[in-house]
């Protein structure tokens, strides 16, 4: 025990001495958690739309005028011909093409049917979807206006129709940050608690001083738990200091009871120590560790859910996911911290990550020699 | 008593395409209290050989013992015993002095005081510098105070892979005073160095290249065997005097050494040389030598 507890003192010494490793472990959460959840927005506003009127009457009026009411859209490029609109968007003013035809008042009026068309440049993805989706939405609900404008008479409406009306659970005004903030706080801890322990091992093996430990009748058992402990006490530092900031600046206060929360962490940060530790068993220097973990990161963090929904992955990839523990982490934060899941319901994440723990360190205790 | 005992030690490296034997078989005892040289050139298998013997590095084939345990089966007791002073400082640069002095005294389940009538001599040399981070101090300073953490815990035999590497002459000169004080404690020291002036001032040298021993004797046991008759020669014009002088039938071998070079000769014939070197019209000067351990070296690495 004595050994141990100088093994740790040790530990800590270093990690204070050096203000790179401080400064590692405690701005970059800040900045990550304060600055992050603002640009990594799901919302797509600023649509640059450029209209092609051509029809130049009351309803095509009302219809832009919605369209732009609407915040998302901003009107770029006021358009005679569909040539001059398709300029607009090879030149990057506009994203989409809203083209009105000459009879469209005319054609409500009298058809009781009118034809829209709408060109889209789907270079980004992500904000081609939502954008139709958006402008779609808003033609639909000026459609509605239109027909209970008219429909005077008689009362009832004859058509059956089916009004679709929606609540957001457990994140009523769906905002974005609310979810983004606790998985952003996932992927740091994980980043920490892996890079660290993994460098902090290699730098050793770089300099000399593990084969100056290996020569001494050090227990290899007291050795990685004087490595672990205090990567362990550091991630749930870091794991307050990001609370805390959740709390601060977005007010996310967790729905379930923090105990929960930090045994899953606890439980959690051991899985992602042993993969740093894992990690320094097999590098040799410091910029392999970096790459391993670089290349781990990657994964996780585009496979972990944060981003992009398991959900909608195919197979193979949803498969993956099952190996990436960030996934379970994503998952259990946002049911303890938005839905307020007890104990009982994350005892499924819970028992895989254990398992991780278990396996990683295992194997990094397996893969460790005193000597070669 | 032997206290070290190395027989048939074989140690490869590389996997089956490009093996590099770093030792061919090596196997010779250490005696208690004993300041053991291990002389040779870089890659001659020197800290190959420390690491197998500190528990580092496991050997291909025979077997060793330390302190009269055996490295493989009971490296446990070994790591209690041994103390090893690694080529590279290596040591913590992030902490002080004191700290990592400390610290390996708690590895070792002892402290400063228990032991610090052993390192005394060496510590209170840097002592003034206590609270200053090793990574910090000078090389020579960096030197004694790896020195103190290999002795903290009072090893019976202390293992020093080229301790005087990069080092200048005064901190060499003291740094075997120190290694001789520690040998009148007990302590059976096994050093390493590519130096060969630093041959003398052990008890028993091995010489090593390539991985094989080529003699193991006393340093004047050593010079002894050298059994040709050595000359120092000096000219002006240094290079076509080596050239001449390898030349000469006579001559078994001839190289620069300081300002001289020194000449073999095969069966005696010293004026028969100096005769020829005056008919080529040389200035010279030709005196007998008494031959070191760096011409023995040199002649036994010409006979392999």
């Amino acid at each position: 025990m004595r050994v141990l507890r100088f093994l740790l003192q040790k530990e800590f010494r270093q990690i204070f001495r050096d203000p790179s490793i401080l400064r590692l472990i405690f701005i970059m959460p800040v900045i990550q958690l304060v600055f992050l959840p603002f640009a990594a927005d799901y919302e797509v506003r600023n649509i640059k739309l450029a209209l092609l009127d051509r029809d130049h009457s009351a309803y095509s009026r009302a219809l832009v005028n919605k369209i732009t009411a609407s915040g998302y859209f901003m009107l770029t490029a006021n358009c005679v011909s569909f040539q001059e609109a398709r300029a607009a968007i090879e030149t990057d003013k506009a994203d989409i093409i809203l083209d009105i035809p000459p009879a469209f008042e005319k054609e409500i009026v009298k058809e009781t049917e009118a034809t829209l068309s709408m060109s889209v440049n789907a270079i980004n993805g992500v904000k081609a979807g939502l954008g139709s989706a958006y402008l779609q939405r808003i033609i639909m609900d000026f459609n509605q206006d239109i027909r209970t404008e008219w429909i005077q008479f008689p009362r009832f409406d004859q058509d059956t129709r089916i009004a679709v009306t929606f609540s957001n659970w457990f994140n009523t005004s769906m905002n974005y940050k609310v979810f983004m903030v606790p998985g952003i706080l996932v992927l740091l801890l994980t980043m920490i608690g892996a890079n660290l322990t993994a460098i902090n091992i290699v730098r050793e093996k770089e300099i000399g001083t593990i084969e100056q430990i290996n020569v001494t009748p050090v227990q290899k058992s007291h050795f990685i738990l004087g490595k672990l402990i205090p990567f362990w006490i550091l991630g749930l530092l870091v794991f307050t200091l990001g609370l805390g900031i959740a709390r601060l600046f977005y007010g996310i206060i967790p729905a379930g009871s923090l105990v929960t929360l930090y045994a899953f962490a606890a439980v959690y940060l051991l899985a992602v120590l042993g993969l740093g530790l894992l990690i320094s068993t097999y590098a040799e220097n410091q910029q392999q560790a970096m790459l391993i973990s670089f290349f781990l990161m990657m994964i996780f963090i585009l496979m972990g859910g944060l981003y992009t929904s398991i959900d909608s992955m195919p197979d193979w990839a949803k498969a993956i996911t099952k190996a990436n523990p960030v996934s379970y982490f994503i998952d259990v934060i946002r049911m303890l911290v938005l839905k307020g899941s007890g104990f009982g319901d994350i005892g499924y994440q819970l028992g895989i990550i254990t398992g991780f723990a278990l396996v990683l360190n295992g194997w990094a205790v397996l893969n460790y020699h005193k000597r070669s | 008593m032997t206290t070290v005992s190395i027989s048939n030690i074989v140690k490869r490296y590389g996997s089956k395409k490009t093996v590099t034997t770093a030792l061919h078989g090596i196997s010779f005892d250490v005696q208690q209290g004993e300041l053991f040289g291990l002389i040779g050139p870089d890659g001659a298998g020197k800290t190959s050989l420390f690491r197998i013997l500190t528990t580092l590095l496991l050997a291909e084939e025979g077997t060793a013992t330390v302190d009269g345990f055996d490295v493989v089966k009971e490296y446990k007791e070994i790591r209690k015993r041994v103390g090893y002073m690694p080529g590279r400082f290596s040591l913590y640069q992030d902490l002080t002095v004191k700290e990592n002095l400390d610290f390996f005294a708690t590895i070792f389940n002892t402290t400063i005081e228990e032991n610090y009538d052993l390192i005394k001599e060496i510590y209170q040399q840097i002592e003034p510098f206590k609270d200053r981070r090793a990574g910090k101090l000078s090389g020579g300073m960096k030197q004694k105070l790896a020195l103190s953490c290999a002795l903290i815990h009072r090893p019976s035999v202390l293992f020093l892979d080229e301790p005087t590497t990069g080092v200048d002459a005064v901190s060499r000169k003291e740094f075997w005073e120190m290694l001789k004080r520690l040998r009148e404690q007990g302590i059976t020291i096994l050093v390493s160095t590519p130096y060969m002036d630093e041959a003398s001032l052990c008890d028993r040298v091995a010489l090593i290249q390539s991985g094989r021993i080529m003699q193991i004797d006393t340093p004047a046991g050593i010079v002894q065997q050298f059994g040709k008759k050595l000359l120092a020669v000096k000219s002006n014009n240094m290079l076509e005097l080596l050239k001449i002088l390898n030349d000469q039938e006579i001559v078994e071998n001839a190289y620069p050494f300081g300002e001289y070079h020194h000449v073999v000769l095969k069966n005696g014939g010293e004026d028969v040389l100096r005769n020829e070197l005056n008919r080529k019209g040389m200035l010279f000067e030709m005196e007998e030598a008494e031959a070191n351990i760096e011409d023995c070296f040199i002649r036994l690495m010409n006979n392999d």
